[in-house]
């Protein structure tokens, strides 16, 4: 194992941080003096170059190595999970191009391609402390991409609480890290493994466990550390709200469950109803049941879309602990088809909230009335993925759900979970249909038709079609 | 073949997006083109079928990872059912030939409607079955809430949330069934032989049935009904009452019974004298027999009393299901058939021709309006369809509530007794209405009064209207006169293994 050596395995990253110095280059010695349209259309084409290329090279040459004891991996699932990573920031940055919330053009988009290495690096480690360095590298892009509109203060406010939430939270992950470490003197997954299975029960890991879950719920947005979503959602400009809501939660899920299922696997206890065995499956199952049912009611009580689907995330983010609770090879690839399902429809319904919002001047329900006559095709993209979030078949969001409760009801006892996911869903397809009923119910307040900029409409239907598609043939994703 | 019923249905839905503005008269014919190109090829399946056989579609695998197929089959049951569909289609179509308002929009939605209801009907892997079942509510709740009158966001919301929880109850049940089994398939035939256990079954049963009963208007989940079908525009109501409510029974005989049979098997024990899932639910049929026909008989408006009676006569249904024996079943499976058109032609009378014209629905103002005079065309269809929905012998629901008195008969003695009181009811409520709204002696000042509302210039019936009125009252008499033509299908249907678990009822 030589430098070299680890080079190659990580070219795509390499490619990324090569992408983003030369984004930021042309951007500022070069374009400094064209429109801000001009400028974001070339820096998110050359961003968007960078990351296909990167795909390219994930797809031409897949690798399987373990650098260092699982500091560094690579593995075809690591390799499908980075493809996905990179698809859906070509889209965040497809769908940026014609925002004019910022003058430092070039900065936004280094920061996406930054949050993008850090997410790369993120899935592909088993040790702790790079997997805390990357988390770190992500959110911290996060904290100031949400915060980049400087003319909204509420942009601002957003940023400054998802920062204190996100900066306790870090504090009790590394402190559950750092337990973990003085337990198993290494931060390598599988030693950890070893040191839990040969005590389960010692006090220290049952307090590492509960740190560790507050880091990790936070990072989800999970009830209750749930806190910063809606005023992030709403607040932040909408390509960097489009990134919080898909990709960060793709890159956050996955390395959540090879956490728990390959470093604590000796401790997880069980969630059978009645039947809780002390573990780490009992607490998240209840972290999982909350953010069912308070996400879905409270959404219920929203005027203001994005911060709806903030709520319907976390409610979101509920069935996905579910396939962390079951933990099974069954349950992971489950929850990497809902995760990558629930990524591409988020990022078409807020690609479309931000065209309304841009449009009209906000994100209220009201915005909403009559889309179906003042812009027919955005509307009928907007029934789709709405739907989708819904679960309504044959959209991808069903057969999401689908899978995830299969999974769920495989694995004994977890039955009662899979019934409240269902019920609280029931409860959910109220308000996902009172944005319908605005679009298509609801007589317009003015009728002039919304000039959708063609770029972006041509993207949001190529997303809609692709999650009919992956609804309609979800064989194409699920191997 | 059969599968373009459902092809030829999306596409029309996706055909009439792409109109251009302003086309209502080629979206109409082009409605009604689908409409009877999908009841051909229902009518052609329906000639051709060959007793007890099931008719295989298509078998492709769908989704191999877990066994799902793409499997469309139909035995005589499923084939009735499609024939319904494109029966009640058409007349819908023709029906709403006087939708003025976002015309394309309208048929588009009913076509996502008609084309997912062939699917469940003629799906035979639970999977492919529950996504049509699905898909049904979007266009429900679109249909109610643009095109209705009032309450019409209440209904149709009140309507899509009732569907949404029945079939969250039946994908639990669908699911817990497939992890059971420990089978790699989700096909009918093959989850019907998965020998679950009976405590499994007791479970699942209840839970399944309940989920679709609550589409079939099962008391007490029958409250969607009366709401929805009032607000809903006439065509939508002659769907929502004519298939949509028969998707929840079928899927209560096909689904729930099939695969569950020992969920109808004694408890072992009582409670409140009840001692198993079929006591229960057959207390509920009659108790929806006789509440339906009992609230109907006291509303005041026109469309409540029909949207009541339809409760009433899906009670019958499910207690046609719970007598278990063949002749209740069958008697179940043709009150289907025969409701779906009874309904749609009563919901057509009332919302179509009556209301479009008088925009009221309140009994107490349309009696002075001298009905029977300014449209007898609506009087005379009402009077006929009146006298089918009563169970007068000669129309088709005659056969089927006798099949079903027949098998409540012997099945449960004493409770065959209460169904006659709510068949005495129907004719009350039925006659009540009858007379109050086409028939009221109405004193001279309260004539001028109706006068005053435009009641002599009520616009004269139309040839749509008269040709659906035409198409529903002639297949009713048809089946009412020769029922052999349905039961020749169904009883083998019936016979097939796939009922073996209720037929030799093991327990």
């Amino acid at each position: 194992m030589t430098y070299t050596h680890l080079l190659h395995l990580a070219l795509p990253e390499v490619i990324i941080v090569i992408t983003s110095v030369i984004v930021l280059a042309v951007d500022l010695l070069i374009l400094s003096n064209s429109t801000i349209k001009t400028r974001f259309t070339a820096a998110s084409l050359l961003a968007t170059l960078g990351c296909a290329t990167a795909i390219f090279d994930l797809v031409r040459a897949p690798q399987q190595a373990d650098f260092l004891n699982g500091v560094f991996l690579t593995n075809p699932l690591i390799n499908t999970v980075q493809i996905i990573l990179l698809a859906l920031s070509i889209l965040t940055l497809l769908l940026s191009t014609d925002s004019t919330f910022t003058d430092h053009v070039g900065e936004f988009v280094t920061l996406i391609l930054f949050a993008t290495i850090g997410m790369m690096f993120l899935v592909a480690t088993e040790d702790l402390l790079v997997l805390f360095l990357s988390l770190e590298l992500l959110s911290l892009s996060l904290y100031i991409l949400t915060a980049f509109d400087k003319l909204n203060p509420r942009s601002s406010e957003a940023a400054l609480k998802y920062f204190l939430f996100g900066a306790m939270s870090a504090a009790f992950l590394l402190f559950g890290f750092s337990l973990f470490y003085g337990l198993a003197n290494s931060t390598s997954f599988a030693q950890i493994a070893v040191a839990i299975h040969a005590a389960p029960s010692n006090p220290l890991v049952i307090i590492a466990i509960v740190t560790t879950l507050v880091g990790f719920g936070f990072k989800v947005a999970a009830v209750p550390f749930h806190f910063w979503a809606p005023d992030v959602y709403q607040a932040a400009p909408v390509p960097a709200a489009t990134f919080i809501a898909s990709s960060s939660k793709v890159a956050g899920f996955f390395i959540f469950f090879e956490f728990m299922a390959i470093a604590l696997n000796g401790a997880s206890g069980g969630a059978a109803w009645m039947h809780f065995v002390t573990g780490w499956a009992p607490v998240l199952a209840i972290i999982a049941a909350a953010s069912m049912v308070l996400g879905n009611l409270v959404a219920i009580r929203q005027t203001s879309v994005r911060r709806l689907l903030a709520y319907s995330a976390i409610a979101h983010a509920g069935y996905m602990l579910l396939a962390i609770v079951a933990h099974t090879p069954q349950s992971l690839s489950a929850l990497l088809y809902y995760v990558t399902t629930y990524a591409l429809t988020t990022i078409g319904a807020f690609a479309t909230i931000g065209v309304v919002e841009q449009q009209t001047g906000s994100d209220h329900l009201s915005s909403f009335n009559g889309l179906s006559r003042r812009a027919p095709v955005l509307s009928a993209c907007l029934f789709v993925f709405i739907l989708s979030l819904a679960g309504i078949p044959p959209l991808a969001g069903f057969f999401g759900k689908f899978f995830l409760f299969v999974a769920v009801i495989s694995s004994p006892g977890l039955v009662w979970l899979a019934i409240l996911a269902i019920a609280s869903s029931a409860v959910s397809l109220y308000y996902y249909l009172q944005i319908l009923k605005r679009a298509y119910v609801t007589n317009p307040d003015d009728d002039t038709p919304l000039k959708a900029p063609a770029f972006t409409q041509l993207v949001i239907v190529l997303l809609a079609a692709s999650v009919i598609l992956f609804g309609c043939v979800p064989s194409l994703l699920i191997h | 073949m059969l599968a373009w019923t459902i092809y030829i249905s999306f596409l029309a839905a996706f055909l009439l997006l792409l109109l251009p503005k302003n086309s209502a008269t080629s979206a109409r014919l082009l409605a009604l083109l689908a409409a009877i190109t999908g009841f051909a090829i229902a009518l052609t399946a329906f000639i051709h079928h060959r007793n007890g056989e099931l008719l295989t579609v298509t078998r492709i695998p769908w989704i191999p990872s877990l066994g799902i197929e793409y499997y469309l089959a139909a035995d005589g049951i499923s084939l009735c059912l499609a024939l319904l569909t494109g029966i009640v289609a058409i007349a819908g179509i023709l029906f709403s030939w006087n939708i003025q308002h976002r015309t394309k929009e309208f048929f588009a939605f009913y076509f996502l409607l008609i084309g997912s209801v062939y699917g469940v009907f003629l799906s035979y892997d639970l999977f492919l079955l529950f996504v049509f079942y699905e898909i049904v509510i979007i266009p429900k709740y679109f249909l109610i809430a643009i095109w209705g009158s009032t309450p019409k966001e209440y209904g149709a919301m009140k309507l899509a949330l009732y569907s949404f929880v029945g079939s969250a109850m039946v994908l639990i049940g669908l699911i817990a069934a497939y992890a059971a089994s420990g089978m790699h398939t989700m096909s009918l035939t093959g989850l019907a032989q998965a020998h679950f256990s009976l405590h499994f079954q007791l479970v699942a049963f209840p839970l399944v049935f309940i989920g679709f009963g609550i589409l079939a208007g099962l008391w007490p989940f029958h409250t969607w009904a009366p709401t929805g079908h009032v607000a809903a525009p006439t065509a939508a109501s002659m769907l929502l009452a004519g298939v949509v409510m028969k998707l929840g029974a079928y899927g209560c005989l096909r689904v729930a019974m099939t695969l569950f049979p020992l969920g109808l098997s004694p408890w072992g024990f009582h409670v409140l004298g009840f001692g198993s899932w079929r006591d229960v639910f057959a207390i509920l049929a009659i108790i929806g027999i006789v509440y339906g026909a009992s609230v109907a008989l006291v509303q005041k408006d026109f469309k409540f009393v029909i949207g009541y009676s339809s409760v009433s006569h899906m009670g019958f249904i499910l207690l046609g299901l719970m007598t278990l024996n063949q002749i209740g079943l069958s008697g179940a499976v043709i009150q289907m058939i025969s409701h779906g058109i009874l309904a749609g032609l009563l919901f057509a009378t009332v919302g179509r021709m009556v209301y479009d014209r008088a925009h009221t629905r309140d009994l107490y103002v349309l009696g002075p309006m001298n009905l029977s005079k300014a449209i007898p065309f609506a009087a005379i269809t009402f009077v006929i369809a009146g006298m089918a929905s009563m169970g007068l012998p000669g129309f088709s629901s005659f056969v089927a509530e006798l099949m079903i008195l027949i098998g409540a008969w012997r099945a449960f003695p004493i409770l065959a007794l209460c169904v006659g009181l709510g068949i005495l009811i129907g004719i009350v409520y039925v006659w009540r209405a009858m007379q109050k709204a086409f028939f009221a002696d109405s004193s001279k000042e309260e004539r001028v009064v109706a006068e005053d509302h435009g009641a002599a210039a009520l616009p004269p019936i139309t040839l749509p209207e008269r040709l659906g009125a035409i198409l529903l009252i002639a297949t009713s008499i048809t089946i009412g006169l020769y029922p052999q033509i349905l039961l020749k299908l169904i009883v083998p249907a019936l016979n097939s293994p796939l009922f073996d678990g209720i037929r030799r009822r093991s327990w």
